[in-house]
């Protein structure tokens, strides 16, 4: 420990071993306990509903895109929620009021996709 | 905090939003009233523009002074009339729906925050705000596969030339230390020499906004997305998004970077010459109206970058002055152009126009009107916006730019008075339907202006010396 650079590091250490200890513990588990009945659906990569080796230039339906983006929207307001919610305190009326005017705009654009039908989806 | 500084800005950005919900809140279709309140959100803004203080705002980010005053009126101007344009066209092409207006709304209020940005992160950020929706608004035809190719390739570039737009600015910051432009200018304006990297990096701007506004060599996009969109959009690509692109060029080149004039003095001539001599030519072999108009746009952009070249008083003068001139007979030209039905479907072939003069003369009078006037032909307004550009690169020692510029006028002359020709000689090929009444009043709106300026040119003149001046102070 004579660096102590080093030193401010040694909890991500710590968590990286408690995280890779328990990620080979559950994989490994499931390995040795669980009864193995695979099928090609099961091995195949996961992707959304889609088939995962396919040629790209497919149709598929536009709400999947539709969904895609709103939720595009609405993670960034919540990346920018956390780091405004932290410094309230410091930031005062100013920091408040502009969020609330980011927030009424994405409101605007949510009244907007609401009655253009945009979450039906049927 | 002066926010009651940007206020044109801000009334702009809540109409918006509000016409945006009075839209999508009826449960029938809206485009009549929204399009009327949209038109009126843009002359309130203008008015505001009028009665606006000048200085800076917003942590310095935004300017006001006369030449974003000038500059924004006929930003929103343009955008007033390509809205009415696109009222009668609209509905006959099954367009009528409520987004067109308010994209329009929110591009303009994009054009206003560029002119008036003073800042490298304003600069792209209104730039953006004016892309986004018209992206949107070039494949507003969606059904139409020209209408999506134009929107989607309008798009592909559009996104290549912010990236480069962006290169250079994160070079000029790397190298000056800050995005503002007054602590740009000062950065600059210090004795010791100027990094390559800053050099590089005003390159790279220059090339993101010459895309903007069309230039030689980032034009090919021009002729496609023009013949491509509905006509009123590109009524609307070929005047306000230019005129504000314009006004950031000269603003951030003759600002900032004022002092390495001799470094992007180049640039602009090479990007004029070039816009010169493509505009006249590309367009010779042209049968599509809106494919003329495209390479006559980029012609015509090479006249006004003139005026920058130059880089004085003068310069900048003729330069404004031009981009006024420009619009009016541009959405003039536009307005005969959106008027040209057969039989209730849309034409837009040079030939459509023929024997225009014996089935519906006034419109032919116009439409002559504008071509003479882009030809630059005395006394139209034309002319004398082209007059002042050649007199300042003559005042400033540019001959090779003027003479340059009067030989391209002789060729581009050649495509003008074809229109002309066509519509009074050749035989006729069948009448076009009446134009409605709303294109009739811009058609001849335009018309006297364009006919009539050269009687009164002393507002327009002294307006555009002010802007001038307070560019260069």
């Amino acid at each position: 420990m004579t660096q102590p650079l080093l030193a401010d590091y040694f909890p991500i250490l710590v968590f990286l071993v408690i995280a890779g200890g328990i990620a080979a513990a559950m994989v490994g588990g499931s390995l040795l306990v669980a009864r193995q009945k695979p099928n090609p659906e099961k091995l195949s990569a996961y992707e959304c509903g889609f088939e995962p080796f396919d040629d790209t230039r497919r149709r598929f339906d536009v709400r999947f895109y539709l969904v895609a983006i709103l939720f595009i929207i609405f993670d960034l307001e919540v990346a920018f929620l956390f780091p405004w919610a932290v410094s309230l305190g410091g930031i005062g009326w100013f920091g408040f009021l502009s969020m609330v005017a980011f927030l009424g705009v994405l409101t605007v654009g949510f009244v907007y996709e609401w009655r253009k039908g945009a979450l039906d989806w049927e | 905090m002066s926010w009651t500084l940007a206020l044109p800005e801000l009334v702009l950005a809540c109409s918006g939003l509000v016409l945006l919900l009075a839209g999508v809140i009826p449960k029938q279709e809206t485009f009549f009233p929204i399009t009327m309140g949209a038109i009126g959100a843009l002359l309130v803004t203008a008015v505001l523009v009028l009665g606006q203080g000048e200085g800076t705002a917003l942590g310095g980010h935004y300017v006001a002074d006369a030449f974003s005053g000038f500059m924004k009126i006929l930003a929103l101007g343009a955008a007033a009339l390509g809205l009415l344009l696109s009222i009668d066209f609209n509905e006959k092409e099954g367009l009528g729906r409520f987004e067109f207006p308010v994209l329009v709304l929110f591009a303009s209020l994009g054009a206003m925050v560029m002119i008036s940005a003073n800042d490298l992160m304003a600069l792209y950020l209104g730039l953006e705000l004016l892309s986004l929706p018209l992206y949107v608004i070039a494949a507003f035809n969606r059904d139409n596969a020209r209408s999506s190719e134009a929107g989607l390739k309008y798009f592909v570039l559009g996104a290549l030339a912010s990236g480069l737009l962006l290169y250079g600015t994160t070079l000029v910051y790397g190298f000056a230390g800050t995005t503002n432009f007054d602590r740009l200018a000062d950065a600059f304006s210090a004795a010791q020499g100027v990094s390559a990297g800053v050099i590089v990096g005003v390159v790279f701007v220059i090339a993101g906004l010459a895309f903007k506004v069309s230039a030689v060599p980032f034009h090919m996009w021009t002729p496609d997305v023009y013949e491509g969109a509905p006509t009123p959009v590109t009524a609307y690509f070929a005047s306000a998004p230019k005129v504000a692109a314009i006004a950031l060029l000269t603003r951030v080149l003759l600002g900032p970077f004022g002092d390495l004039a001799a470094q992007w003095q180049q640039v602009i001539l090479l990007i004029s010459f070039g816009s010169m001599i493509l505009g006249s030519f590309a367009a010779i072999g042209q049968i599509n109206l809106k494919r003329l108009m495209a390479y006559s746009s980029i012609g015509h952009v090479g006249y006004a970058l003139m005026g920058l070249a130059v880089g004085s008083d003068t310069g900048l003068r003729g330069l404004l002055f031009y981009m006024a001139i420009y619009v009016f007979m541009n959405v003039g030209a536009f307005a005969v152009l959106v008027a040209m039905r057969r039989q209730g479907r849309a034409v837009e072939q040079v030939e459509d126009l023929a024997g225009l003069a014996r089935t519906d003369l006034g419109m032919a009078l116009w439409m002559a009107a504008f071509m003479f006037s882009m030809a630059g032909i005395p006394p139209l307004a034309g002319f004398f916006s082209k007059l002042y550009v050649f007199l300042a690169a003559v005042q400033g020692g540019f001959w090779t730019l003027a003479v340059v510029g009067v030989l391209t006028s002789v060729v581009s002359a050649y495509y003008y008075l074809r229109v002309v020709k066509v519509m009074f000689f050749d035989q006729p090929a069948g009448a076009l339907d009446r134009a409605p009444a709303s294109l009739t009043i811009v058609m001849a709106g335009t018309g006297l202006f364009t006919l009539l300026f050269g009687l009164f040119p002393a507002p327009l003149l002294a307006a555009a010396q002010a802007a001038a001046a307070a560019l260069l102070g």
